[in-house]
């Protein structure tokens, strides 16, 4: 139980509002779980971004809730059991660019600030 | 959402999420880890799936209304678990609330609501101001104004739409056939005064122009007369009714609503009817209120600077004559409530500072209860219950606990406003007290201020510590409810420095009133009786008819049994200024051009007057049968008068010239003591001419009658010897000197008892809150003392360290509430009489008693603290 209320200083916090874009990202190569998702997250980043169950299923009902994604049952291919799949919507896929866009300039507004240098250089 | 859709997303969340979980046990186990062991990992990965499923449904949740639902099924359960604290807590909350309603709801009527009028924001007072420092230290600051004045204004100035004047006026009413006499109170409008207002009469119509002149008979009646004298009934619009015996047209009825300037007002006429024609040429007699309708494209100080300007021209072709330099602008309803603004100001204080005090005692309560809920709280923190939850909850209970009270307390608020509406005959504007939507709007807000105010630190508190720490704190360890107590300790100074604030206030307006109620008056208080009446012009048209009617009803009760002396005059001590004369002396140099001339009030007296009302005779003699019409002119001044005239010279054998009555030379004959004209202002200059001398003011007579038994037993056989004499013949104002003071100190009286109210609640409630922490504390410090006991502290030391431990926050919150009541004392300061603001004796006597109050309320905790057994109290440990 403890191992959730802690986390290990090599490995940061998601920053608000981008696990939406990384479980939109993710689903762009195709339907998935949610189980599925959040090891997909986790290993894409070689463990650094520890995703935690806690907001992942929030996160997903939300998407849900907003038609981003939809969600149906569906037996895994590898296993015998239904699981539950969330696929893109068209409205999830132009969220997406948005949410892409708008991380961009976030990113490149920081990058600005934090290393002046390199933007003169170049 | 329907219900069942939320059964069915509620399974689906859990499905899900059983489903991921089991397969991450699976990939577990495929890893090589013992199936045992797999469950765990899984679980530990995953987190906690009961808190996951609640925050994965809380995003389906349709606004939060199902948690706020949960919260309150929660929170009324928990009030009802323990009735006393709520029952308390709610009470505490609805007199505070119910109080702080009702003072809003006569302050907002009185002071905030705008009157009825059209366009109000556009009207305002114009009063003559009067430079002189001194004057306006005897209110002459906003003086009356003059009719010529007014008609001048009206005519020179351009940046008023219109001006319209109205003045007091008394009458004698009967009917065309003599029907019971009756004394109405009655005022004067000029004939613009009513379209002016965007008033409309209810029946028939308003004054004209030309009805507005001295040989105006024409009357308006007010709605309470309407219905009570002539039942309604509008066939009395084109007839007659009789004023002072002369006959008045009634031309119509004013709507039901409109009660301006006051609702005892019965009668209009039109300003200048009835009104000798030389006065309404005078710059001098100032008895009009002046309303003026601002222009909308102009600014007021520019209408304003006009009016100033005529009247400073006035000023100087005036010179010799009290006719003031400038004019002074006030607002209707400053105008209407200047008597009761500061009281109501600091009632309100008063009770808003009651309303903190009733808060924090909730608060304080509501601590103690979280404190016993601690374990409970710190069990839900660690099964993941998140703090905002935890704090909504908590704020659900004040809230449930304000709500309950602010509903009771606005019901209460009601039958208070009605009270106090009733009992305070000061305020304006009484027909339109009541609550209404803004009151209620303000009652909701203040529910929702306590709830916060008590409800959000007790919350915060007791939901800061960490699941372990709460968990981990027996009772056994104090140091684990430290911060608690000091919390509690803090709302206690704060509760009880607003106590001492509200005591020294109660306690100085009540010395003030006492100072007041013991104030000589110099005359006789006791066994004096005295009514008044007014004999109609037109029946008593001679100074012969009136001085017979006089004399007569003198000598009868003079000759009743028990009546030791009788007197007439235009006034008693004690019922106010009534009316002031400038003078001249003839032996004096003439007084410089440009200063005002000298003013005294003036009075009559008939040869008993000083003696029935035992005021001494300093020199001089008092009048005799002898200074009647007809006779030399006599004058009897006070010692005030002689004082500031008469610097080292005797006044007898002088003269005073008085303008208005006769325009003759009076001689002094006497020089009598100073009365008080009001209980609570100082004495002024004052001149006493013979009633019987037949050019006095044919106005009001008050007959004072100094009796050897109780007097109001000789109210009716006096009224008929009047009835005797004269039947249509009104009497009023039947009352005692004392009661003539009383009515004057009743506001006085009722502020200084309501303060002394919320004070003396306030207390209560404060030793209320100091014994709740002291036996909370005690409760948590069982085993402590049981220890100490153990090691040999002995039960005096015991109860030292209790009492010590409560009387801290005491003595804290007294000094705190000194401290700052020296900055509150400026704000009744204004309305102390014979009292200093920083009286020592008051603020010795309430530290005294809030000091005696708390060892009262700390002793019996302490005492309980040293009975503890100490084997008992380490065995329950």
């Amino acid at each position: 139980m403890s191992s959730m209320g802690k986390q290990t200083p090599q490995r940061a916090n998601l920053l608000q509002g981008t696990l939406d874009m990384l479980i939109l990202r993710t689903l762009l190569y195709g339907p998935a779980h949610g189980h599925q998702i959040g090891k997909h997250i986790q290993r894409t980043t070689n463990d650094f971004l520890q995703m935690q169950h806690g907001s992942l299923y929030p996160a997903l009902h939300r998407l849900e809730q907003r038609g981003w994604v939809t969600a149906k049952w569906e037996v895994a291919p590898d296993r015998n059991r239904e699981f539950k799949y969330y696929r893109l919507t068209d409205k999830g896929r132009k969220q997406l660019v948005v949410e892409e866009s708008q991380w961009k300039r976030m990113a490149e507004a920081v990058a600005r600030v934090m290393w002046p240098a390199a933007e003169e250089m170049r | 959402m329907r219900w069942w859709q939320i059964r069915k997303r509620d399974a689906d969340v859990e499905r899900e999420l059983q489903s991921d979980l089991d397969l991450e046990e699976e990939e577990q186990r495929e890893r090589g880890v013992s199936p045992e062991e797999a469950h765990h990992a899984a679980l530990r990965a995953f987190g906690n799936p009961t808190l996951i499923s609640e925050q994965t449904r809380a995003v389906w949740s349709w606004n939060g209304l199902e948690n706020i639902l949960r919260d309150l099924r929660i929170s009324v359960r928990t009030l009802f678990r323990s009735p006393g604290f709520s029952l308390i807590a709610i009470i505490v909350m609805a007199l505070c609330i119910g109080a702080t309603t009702s003072l809003f709801t006569v302050v907002r009527s009185v002071l905030l609501r705008p009157l009825p009028f059209r366009d109000p924001d556009r009207l305002v007072m114009i009063y003559e101001h009067f430079r002189d420092p001194s004057m306006n230290a005897q209110e002459f600051n906003y003086n009356h104004v003059a009719p010529a004045d007014y008609y001048d204004w009206r005519a020179q100035t351009h940046g008023f739409e219109d001006m319209a004047a109205f003045r007091w006026w008394q009458f004698s009413l009967t009917g065309e056939r003599g029907e019971l006499p009756e004394m109405v109170s009655a005022r004067g409008g000029s004939w613009n005064l009513f379209p002016m207002l965007g008033v409309q009469a209810a029946i028939g119509r308003t004054f004209t122009e030309s009805e507005d002149s001295p040989d105006g008979n024409t009357v308006m009646l007010t709605w309470s007369l309407f219905e009570r004298r002539f039942g309604g009934n509008p066939w009395v619009v084109g007839r007659q009714i009789h004023l002072d015996g002369k006959p008045y047209t009634v031309v119509g009825v004013l709507p039901k609503w409109f009660t301006y300037p006051d609702a005892k007002i019965q009668i209009w006429i039109s300003y200048a009817s009835g009104l000798p024609p030389d006065i309404l040429r005078h710059h001098d007699f100032h008895f009009s209120s002046v309303i003026a309708r601002l222009r909308p494209d102009v600014k007021l100080a520019n209408a304003l600077s006009q009016v100033e300007a005529v009247q400073y021209r006035l000023h100087l072709q005036n010179l010799n004559a009290p006719v003031a330099e400038d004019v002074a602008p006030k607002t209707i309803i400053e105008d209407l409530a200047q008597n009761v603004k500061r009281p109501l100001v600091i009632l309100l204080s008063a009770v808003g500072c009651m309303l903190l005090i009733g808060c924090l005692n909730v608060a304080n309560l509501l601590v103690a209860r979280s404190a016993a809920r601690q374990k409970e709280i710190g069990v839900r923190n660690a099964l993941g219950a998140r703090r905002m939850t935890l704090i909504r909850e908590q704020l659900m209970e004040s809230l449930l606990v304000s709500i309950a009270g602010g509903v009771t307390g606005v019901l209460l608020s009601l039958a208070a406003t009605n009270w106090l509406v009733s009992t305070w005959t000061d305020l304006p504007n009484v027909q339109s007290i009541g609550a209404d939507g803004i009151v209620l709007a303000f009652a909701c807000s203040l529910v929702f201020a306590s709830a916060m105010l008590s409800g959000l630190l007790p919350a915060i508190s007791s939901t800061s510590k960490g699941a372990i720490a709460a968990l981990q704190a027996s009772s056994r360890n104090v140091a684990g409810s430290q911060s608690r107590t000091a919390l509690r300790k803090t709302l206690l100074t704060v509760e009880i420095a607003a106590t001492v604030v509200l005591l020294i206030a109660a306690g100085l307006l009540l010395k003030s009133f006492w100072r007041l109620r013991t104030t000589d008056v110099g005359c006789a208080t006791d066994n004096v009786l005295t009514m008044s009446y007014s004999l109609p012009t037109k029946k008593y048209d001679t100074p012969q008819k009136v001085n017979a009617f006089n004399e007569t009803l003198l000598e009868q009760v003079r000759t009743t049994p028990g009546v030791r002396a009788a007197g007439l005059g235009s006034m008693v001590p004690g019922a106010g200024a009534g009316e002031d004369d400038a003078f001249t002396i003839p032996e004096h140099p003439p007084i410089a051009p440009g200063t005002a001339l000298p003013d005294a009030l003036y009075r009559t007296a008939d040869p008993g007057y000083f003696s029935a009302l035992q005021i001494p005779l300093l020199r001089g003699r008092f009048f005799t049968g002898a200074d009647r019409a007809g006779s030399p002119k006599t004058v009897i001044i006070n010692r005030l008068l002689a004082q500031q005239y008469f610097l080292d010279e005797n006044p007898l054998g002088k003269h005073l010239h008085v303008v208005p009555y006769g325009n003759a030379d009076h001689e002094i004959v006497g020089v009598v003591a100073d009365t008080l004209y009001q209980v609570g202002q100082s004495p002024k200059a004052t001149m006493y001419f013979p009633v019987l001398n037949g050019d006095s003011n044919p106005g009001g007579l008050t007959l004072a009658v100094l009796t050897s038994s109780e007097p109001l037993a000789f109210s009716v056989p006096i009224q008929k010897q009047i009835a005797e004499l004269d039947p249509e013949l009104p009497v009023s104002d039947v009352l005692t000197i004392r009661q003539i003071i009383e009515r004057s100190l009743g506001n006085a009286s009722l502020t200084a008892r309501l303060v002394l109210g919320f004070a003396a609640l306030s207390l209560m409630l404060a030793s209320v809150g100091l014994y709740g922490v002291l036996s909370y504390l005690t409760t948590q410090r069982t085993g402590e003392i049981g220890v100490r006991m153990a090691m040999g502290a002995r039960r005096e030391q015991v109860v030292h360290l209790v009492l010590g431990d409560g009387l801290r926050p005491a003595l804290y919150g007294l000094t705190l509430g000194l401290a700052a009541s020296i900055g509150a004392v400026r704000l009744i300061e204004s309305m102390l009489y014979g009292t200093q603001p920083l009286d020592p004796a008051i603020f010795a006597a309430v530290a005294a008693t809030l000091l005696a109050v708390a060892v009262l309320a700390c002793l019996v905790p302490a005492w309980r603290a040293s009975q503890i057994d100490p084997m008992q109290a380490l065995r329950t440990e």
